[in-house]
């Protein structure tokens, strides 16, 4: 990345004043929002595919049960899958640090830590973030927490084996990994924590003069909400990782029982915990989570959407208050977790109604969406089809995630294959095929070089059908009542075996999957170095990023002068304007 | 470019960033209080029985401590007024109290930890869910009073440097700080009824 | 924080800080005192959490400038005071028209 900073400074030099700082100042630990952005998005890609690679070694699994893991098997040695056959022990460590890894460690850090950071101080016209120092803390922390969640995979008992959800009384009594989970947990919740607050502070304070709330790019307004619930939610999970730690470490019972007996022997604790006790603690961090996931990629997308149809975004207020509804929503759904944890009949209708009602909001969020592709002189450029991927691909997420919602159809679907294809719909095709739309069409703000469409275009394509050849087929296998977690991906079960025969399909999908990330990945490090040069504003777009900085932009500063705002985020095509787009600081 | 409102406050919230960020910084951490009371409350009333806390814990100790801690608390806003007056000086005075103050509110907890552990037989955070929930929220608490040593140590000490070239950035520090601490203290006017008393 | 930070102002405010501390003394040793009263516990927990909610108010109202604070922060505060209450009451009720009390 040092590429991209150098260009910068030389090319535009600096103001003077500055103090200029050296090498480990300026990339390692460095204070500039860009360059923590950098860090982010490049920590998170290299966590994703580790994530990724976790689970196509679980897909062989379930495809061949019990045959041994070619080329790779010998790597894992005699604990984890002596003969390169894979133990049940080591599928829940790969299963539960799949789900961790992917949603802590991947996609929150690259939707928030990266785009966020990177993107909110330009497109709000601020110099940097408030508290630049914090910032860099919170990378930092989220690194550490990534280095202790990757080391729990090398100590004795291996990783957490316990679910991503680490639910009691299992998670109290798993090996030592699961402490290293808590811990790594600790300090990604320090680092979300620090981070949020910096996100609402910047946004509620640095805004540039004439940049009023309805003013502000709906990117931003996502990152807004992000922050909020991240801020607010995550101290609930907080609590539970100390509470789970005191389990493990000083043997108190919060979450055992009375008279739990484990392996025919009855627990020597004193007992009096609550197992569900932790659910409520963890899903009221995990709903709100997994709008985190979700509102960074209505963000990329609205940007995305408004910039390549070449007109205004349709009902911009009613996305405005879709999310921030959303958010406030969030907080009073997370019970729908729990249905068959013998909840009451009256609470759980109420979880049922707030959970009904907060797919309004997201209904509201996607029609504005597609509504605006109407009428519009659209430009399929590659981010562009992952933005009109998206569309589809999070409608099928959000509306099968409906049934899971009621009580009454959630007895037959809960925690079978079909919660999987539910929620991997939207984040998988959903938040990250916006992610990806992000990264492109944000890359020449990053280089001032374009990505290949070619290769875009490949990557597209193999994804867009890879991806639904993994998920589709799981919501069939929960339809016929597949459970999740199960080690032989349901050989041994007679009701699976209709449908067994979709898990060699989903697994070469994976696996193809896995191929068609290579153009991207190419195109990505090619296009750094050989990418083709453009200037500062290449897709005509309206909000400050482009409009009043060069790409890169300065080092330092970001604006040669504080732009100053006069319109709204996207006006596209105004009649009697020069050009179909006018920036947002230009009268 | 400097980064505006780091000291001034913009004038459409009336605020400057550090107060926004530090009254944020303390709404999650009334949500992590909240997770913990919540615990607190689940587990109490699922139980069949809960011991007395005056029966076990020393509340002439925790009395004593509350009086400490809401003394501390005078101190620090005392410190940020002084700074108001451009006394610095009695800012010095006042800060120093605050340490001292919050130094001896770990001493009196050390001891009470130490009572409890030496007890026959010994009382430990594994003897029962009640001395459980004792530990774990009296320990947070007690990590939160240090890290307010930590920030008003160097507020007190190198961190001084700043009221000589930018005062009223200063002035706004301790104010932070202050915020902070008396979180500290508000929490503790929670926790000393809920667990020693009830 | 006051608008007008002049010298009398912020002396007035000493005055006050000083007044707050022996009123959350007297409070401090009423609480400790009810406590010995032998009430029943929901009268003893109610009382107990008045006192508390009222020295917390003080603490917040003069301490921390909260009478006197601009109105984003109490919007802040109230959209986590909403939460908290839900967090901190939901998980016990969750199950409560099953339960024998």
């Amino acid at each position: 990345m040092a590429l991209v900073d150098d260009h910068a400074a030389h090319t535009h030099g600096h103001a003077g004043a500055h103090h200029e700082p050296g090498f480990w100042g300026k990339y390692v630990f460095s204070q500039d929002h860009k360059v923590i952005g950098i860090q982010y998005g490049f920590t998170s890609l290299v966590f994703l595919l580790f994530g990724f690679t976790l689970m196509m070694l679980m897909r062989w699994q379930l495809a061949f049960p019990g045959k041994p893991i070619p080329i790779v098997g010998a790597l894992f040695g005699q604990l984890n899958a002596p003969g390169g056959i894979m133990l049940p022990e080591f599928y829940n460590q790969l299963g539960a640090m799949h789900g961790t890894i992917m949603v802590f460690l991947g996609i929150v850090p690259l939707a928030v830590g990266a785009f966020g950071n990177y993107l909110v101080p330009l497109q709000i016209g601020a110099p940097d973030m408030a508290f630049p120092k914090l910032n860099m803390a919170s990378y930092w922390l989220y690194f550490v927490g990534g280095v202790i969640m990757f080391a729990s995979f090398f100590v004795e008992g291996g990783a957490a084996q316990s679910g991503w959800t680490s639910y009691p009384p299992l998670s109290d009594i798993a090996p030592d990994g699961q402490t290293y989970w808590l811990f790594g947990m600790l300090f990604l919740i320090f680092s979300s924590l620090l981070g949020s607050t910096n996100f609402l502070v910047t946004i509620i304070q640095l805004r540039a003069p004439g940049l009023t709330w309805m003013r502000l790019p709906f990117f931003v307004w996502a990152q807004f909400v992000t922050a909020f619930l991240l801020l607010l939610a995550f101290p609930a999970l907080q609590a539970a990782a100390v509470l789970q730690g005191m389990d493990r470490i000083a043997g108190t019972s919060f979450f055992l029982p009375s008279g739990l007996v484990v392996s025919g022997q009855q627990l020597a604790v004193s007992g009096g915990g609550s197992p569900l006790l932790w659910q409520h603690l963890f899903w009221f961090l995990a709903h709100p989570e997994v709008y985190v996931l979700i509102l960074p990629a209505f963000g990329i997308i609205a940007e995305v959407l408004a910039n390549n149809t070449r007109k205004p975004l349709w009902g911009y207020k009613s996305l405005v208050y879709s999310v921030v509804f959303l958010g406030f929503m969030s907080f009073i759904v997370w019970a729908h977790h729990m249905f068959m944890t013998g909840m009451g009949t009256v609470m759980s209708t109420f979880f049922q109604i707030t959970t009904m009602i907060i797919s309004i909001p997201s209904v509201i969020v996607l029609t504005a969406f597609i509504i605006s592709l109407w009428g519009g002189s659209i430009r399929f450029n590659v981010p562009m089809l992952f933005a009109l991927a998206f569309l589809p691909m999070f409608a099928i997420g959000g509306l099968t995630g409906l049934p899971l919602g009621l009580a009454p159809t959630d007895i037959h679907l809960h925690d079978t294959y079909y919660v999987i294809g539910h929620f991997h719909y939207v984040v998988a095709p959903g938040t990250i095929f916006a992610m990806f739309a992000g990264i492109y069409y944000w890359f020449p703000k990053l280089t001032g070089k374009t990505m290949s469409e070619l290769l875009g275009k490949i990557h597209f394509w193999f994804s867009f059908l890879f991806i639904n050849g993994i998920f589709m087929p799981m919501l069939w296998q929960g339809l016929a009542g597949v459970s999740r977690r199960l080690y032989d991906g349901g050989e041994s079960y007679s009701h699976a075996q209709g449908v067994l025969g979709l898990n060699k399909m989903m697994s070469y999908s994976a696996w193809g999957l896995a191929l068609a990330q290579l153009p991207f990945i190419i195109n990505l490090f090619w296009s750094m170095a050989k990418g083709r040069k453009v200037g500062s504003n290449p897709w005509d777009a309206t909000t400050l990023e482009w409009a009043a900085t060069t790409s890169p932009p300065l080092a330092h500063g970001n604006f040669t002068e504080v732009p100053t705002v006069v319109r709204g985020p996207y006006d596209y095509s105004l009649p009697g304007a020069p050009r179909d787009f006018t920036p947002q600081h230009e009268g | 470019m400097e980064i505006p409102y780091n000291t001034e406050a913009r004038p459409d919230t009336g605020l400057y960033n550090a107060k926004l960020g530090i009254w944020l910084f303390l709404a999650s951490e009334v949500m992590l209080f909240g997770a913990l009371f919540s615990s607190y409350i689940l587990l109490r009333t699922g139980a069949p029985s809960w011991p007395m806390g005056r029966e076990i814990l020393n509340v002439p100790l925790a009395t004593l401590n509350t009086v400490i801690l809401i003394g501390s608390s005078v101190t620090m806003v005392m410190s940020w007024a002084s700074l108001k007056l451009k006394d610095f000086g009695k800012y010095r005075l006042y800060m120093g109290l605050t340490l001292l103050l919050a130094l001896g509110f770990l001493v009196v907890k050390g001891f009470e930890y130490g009572a409890k552990f030496s007890h026959h037989p010994p009382l430990y955070p594994s003897t029962n869910t009640f001395l459980a929930i004792y530990f774990t929220l009296t320990g947070l608490h007690g990590l939160h009073v240090v890290g307010g040593m930590i920030v008003n140590g160097y507020l007190w000490g190198p961190g001084t440097k700043m009221w000589k070239t930018d005062p009223e950035r200063f002035t706004n520090r301790i104010e932070v700080a202050g915020l902070y601490w008396h979180f500290v203290d508000l929490v503790w006017i929670f926790l000393f009824p809920t667990l020693y008393l009830l | 924080m006051s608008s007008h930070d002049d010298v009398e102002s912020v002396k007035k405010q000493t005055r006050a800080y000083l007044m707050v501390f022996w009123a959350l003394m007297v409070l401090t040793v009423l609480t400790v005192g009810v406590a010995y009263l032998h009430m029943p516990v929901w009268m003893a927990v109610g009382v107990a959490l008045v006192i508390a909610l009222f020295k917390g108010t003080l603490v917040a109202g003069i301490f921390m400038h909260l009478f006197d604070e601009r109105k984003l922060i109490y919007w802040v505060l109230a959209l986590t005071v909403l939460f908290f209450l839900v967090l901190l009451f939901y998980p016990t009720l969750s199950d409560w028209d099953q339960r024998k009390l």
